[in-house]
């Protein structure tokens, strides 16, 4: 089976980690947080000057008041990073906990079942060269691919082509809400032995996969939003462990973390240049493809008013993204931005109530599909099981937290994949040959360490 | 084997760490932090130390048995050996980010003591022992097959779920008293922390003799306990105070704002 071009679109645009660049982010410079929390990361989207303000106005909180206040500013600094690396820590943990859990009882996804356009060579080879140089090959089709899709995007946003891109996204919504869950729904139901009728299949679908555009491409409440995102990640990330052939899919994680690296950091690298022309034009980014983890509450107003405010500003600038489906959700899914939403307050809020903020943190979806990838990949083909997987999974989490512990740090856009792919491989291919005999031989004995 | 064995030694296994990670640790995101962190060094140490001993048994002969056993006995001792080092190395690690972040802050409190970064290594420590040395296990017995069909032990699932208990509860103390020896420079502590793990590994080369290598175990657990205990500052009297609810500074410190 081929799937369509919607599941490259997303991977393109969605691993970055994003933070804007505020005017006044020397003060945090100065203020010196060594912790890893307040800072953002910035990947492949570029963070627009909504979050700019966000960020001015989240980090704000320790650099505008005075000096006899700066330690408890610090301390809260330290805090508030601390909890916005829980609020990446527990989506990721979700989707790969959702990718696992379905690897492990839907046998579907780990069958071979034909390959991407994408991959178009095969690794049922005679010789390990000849399977090694196929996944080569494969890996350098599907990168080149979505490096054209990126700049196809970058091209898109920079001539204001936003009905185009909006459609894309649509589009690539679209799919993944009502065809891959329906693929999905079908596969669980055939491992469970569950009966179940067209007429009130049509109708589950039908409300998933209208609640979830509403909600994501809309408004809708914050959980929801962050839920359908998260299922959606977990959907494409289920659908490359099943496609993509074994070696092609490591070499892939392995070319993606080093693109990753490039397009965010280089000066002429697609998404740091999408970054630059989102905080030129004071745009935020398509919350489409970006997983934001908080919002704006306001005191004395409801909390719908509140809730939608946020995802309502969001929106707006939503339909700058759209090249490709491959390319918005993967380009779009690698940014992690940090988000402060007092811009959506400041527009509205003209009596003198209290602000109380809660600021934020976005990842690209691309992140969690890639970091799903790896853990599904580990769990389905580590004949270490279960060790492998939960080695895999601590070093992504690990990665995660030392990269916004450099976002902390540096206050501009970083990469998420590098660190916690590279922690990924070389905790799978090591746990898996090297911890997997010494834990068996152990286990055989009933002896422990 | 059926599914109350699997919940059954699941929960013997993980019931004591899952509480202590819900109550205590769950709501603060800076200690789930640092627990997710000691879990990593943990597992680095066993990286390290399955590395050498496949190193070793692979340029060794490896059709003779005792020759194996031998080469793993020495794997244990090395990876206990290197957990403690690296659970040191951790302590330091903490302590500079610590010293880092008050000299930039120039505030006397940290946003977490010692203490709790200790507890919280020690059972992140725990967490990842554990779950590496019984999961799969735990897999295994939810699929079909007769336990000791061979002549084995019946009670194979039971006692590797409770001695691994024993040690989450035990990496827990052991972090602890660590730390706190560390801190007060008392190196003969450290020794003896090191020494007791070693024991306790030690004493499960006999098994399947469970009587010689459990019920040791969970008495080494219980003076650990003990002494983890005294060393974070708690008492005879604090623990009557606690228990009778006549303890002012728990009841105020833990008063919910309602």
């Amino acid at each position: 089976m081929n799937t369509s071009d919607s599941e490259e679109e997303l991977c393109n645009e969605r691993t970055s980690l994003m933070t804007g660049s505020p005017p006044i982010s020397s003060y945090h410079v100065e203020t010196g947080l060594p912790s890893s929390m307040d800072t953002q990361t910035k990947r492949r989207r570029p963070v627009t000057n909504q979050s700019n303000n966000r960020e001015t106005h989240h980090e704000g909180v320790s650099t505008e008041r005075d000096s006899t206040a700066d330690s408890e500013d610090e301390e809260l600094s330290l805090k508030y990073g601390a909890k916005h690396v829980i609020m990446l820590f527990v989506p990721v943990t979700l989707c790969m906990i959702v990718v696992i859990a379905t690897i492990k009882s839907v046998s579907f996804y780990t069958e071979k079942g034909g390959q991407l356009i994408y991959t178009p060579f095969t690794e049922d080879t005679t010789s390990v060269g000849q399977r090694l140089l196929n996944s080569v090959l494969n890996t350098l089709i599907m990168i080149s691919v979505i490096v054209v899709m990126t700049i196809f995007l970058v091209v898109l946003y920079k001539y204001r082509c936003y009905k185009f891109i909006h459609g894309w996204l649509i589009l690539s919504s679209l799919m993944l809400l009502f065809w891959f869950s329906f693929l999905y729904l079908g596969e669980v139901f055939k491992t469970y032995n569950v009966a179940m009728d067209y007429p009130t299949l049509a109708l589950v679908i039908w409300n998933f996969g209208a609640v979830g555009m509403v909600c994501i491409h809309w408004k809708g409440p914050l959980q929801l939003q962050q839920a359908y995102l998260i299922v959606i990640s977990a959907l494409m990330a289920l659908v490359f462990i099943k496609y993509l052939p074994e070696w092609s899919a490591w070499v892939i994680l392995g070319a993606i973390s080093v693109y990753d690296l490039i397009a965010v950091l280089c000066p002429k690298g697609p998404l740091r240049m999408l970054v630059e022309t989102a905080q030129e034009r004071n745009e935020p980014i398509f919350p489409a493809l970006i997983y934001s983890s908080a919002m704006i509450w306001m005191v004395g107003m409801t909390e719908q008013s509140a809730v939608q405010q946020p995802s309502h500003q969001e929106r707006n600038s939503d339909e700058e993204v759209g090249q490709s489906h491959h390319d918005n959700t993967e380009d779009n899914r690698n940014v992690v931005v940090p988000e402060t939403e007092v811009h959506g307050t400041q527009s509205r809020t003209s009596s003198a109530e209290e602000l109380e903020e809660e600021r934020g943190i976005k990842l690209g979806l691309g992140d969690f599909i890639f970091y799903s990838v790896l853990v599904g990949k580990a769990s389905a083909t580590a004949s270490g099981d279960w060790n492998t997987t939960l080695a895999c999974f601590v070093a992504i989490l690990i990665g995660l937290c030392l990269t916004l512990l450099l976002l902390a740090i540096f206050k501009k856009a970083l990469p998420a994949l590098p660190i916690s792919i590279t922690f990924g491989l070389v905790f799978y291919f090591s746990t898996d040959n090297l911890v997997r005999p010494f834990m068996d031989n152990l286990a055989t004995h009933q002896f422990y360490i | 084997m059926t599914a109350s064995v699997f919940f059954g030694c699941t929960f013997i296994a993980f019931g004591p760490a899952i509480s202590l990670f819900l109550f205590t640790i769950a709501r603060d995101p800076l200690r789930v932090i640092f627990l997710i962190a000691g879990a990593f060094f943990w597992l680095v140490s066993l990286l390290l130390s399955s590395l050498v001993w496949f190193i070793a048994v692979q340029i060794s002969n490896k059709e003779n048995a005792s020759v194996q056993k031998g080469l793993l006995i020495f794997g244990v001792v090395l990876s206990v050996l290197l957990q403690e080092t690296f659970r040191f190395g951790y302590y330091k690690l903490l302590k500079r980010a610590n010293e880092g972040l008050m000299a930039l802050s120039q505030e006397d409190a940290m946003p977490i003591s010692i203490r709790q970064l200790a507890y919280v290594s020690g059972l992140g420590f725990g967490f990842m022992s554990g779950a590496f040395s019984v999961v799969n296990i735990l897999a295994d017995s939810l699929g079909p097959g007769t336990v000791g069909i061979h002549g084995d032990s019946q009670h194979y699932f039971v006692s590797s779920a409770f001695m691994t208990m024993a040690i989450i509860l035990l990496h827990m103390f052991w972090g602890v008293v660590f730390f706190d020896a560390c801190e007060k420079k008392r190196w003969w502590a450290v020794v003896i922390v090191v020494l007791s793990h070693l024991l306790v590994s030690c004493l499960s080369f006999l098994n399947p003799q469970y009587e010689g290598s459990l019920i040791p175990a969970y008495v080494v657990m219980c003076v650990m306990g003990m002494w983890a205990f005294s060393s974070a500052g708690g008492s005879l009297r604090n623990l009557k105070l606690c228990l009778t609810c006549r303890d002012k500074d728990f009841l105020l410190a833990n008063h919910r704002p309602r």
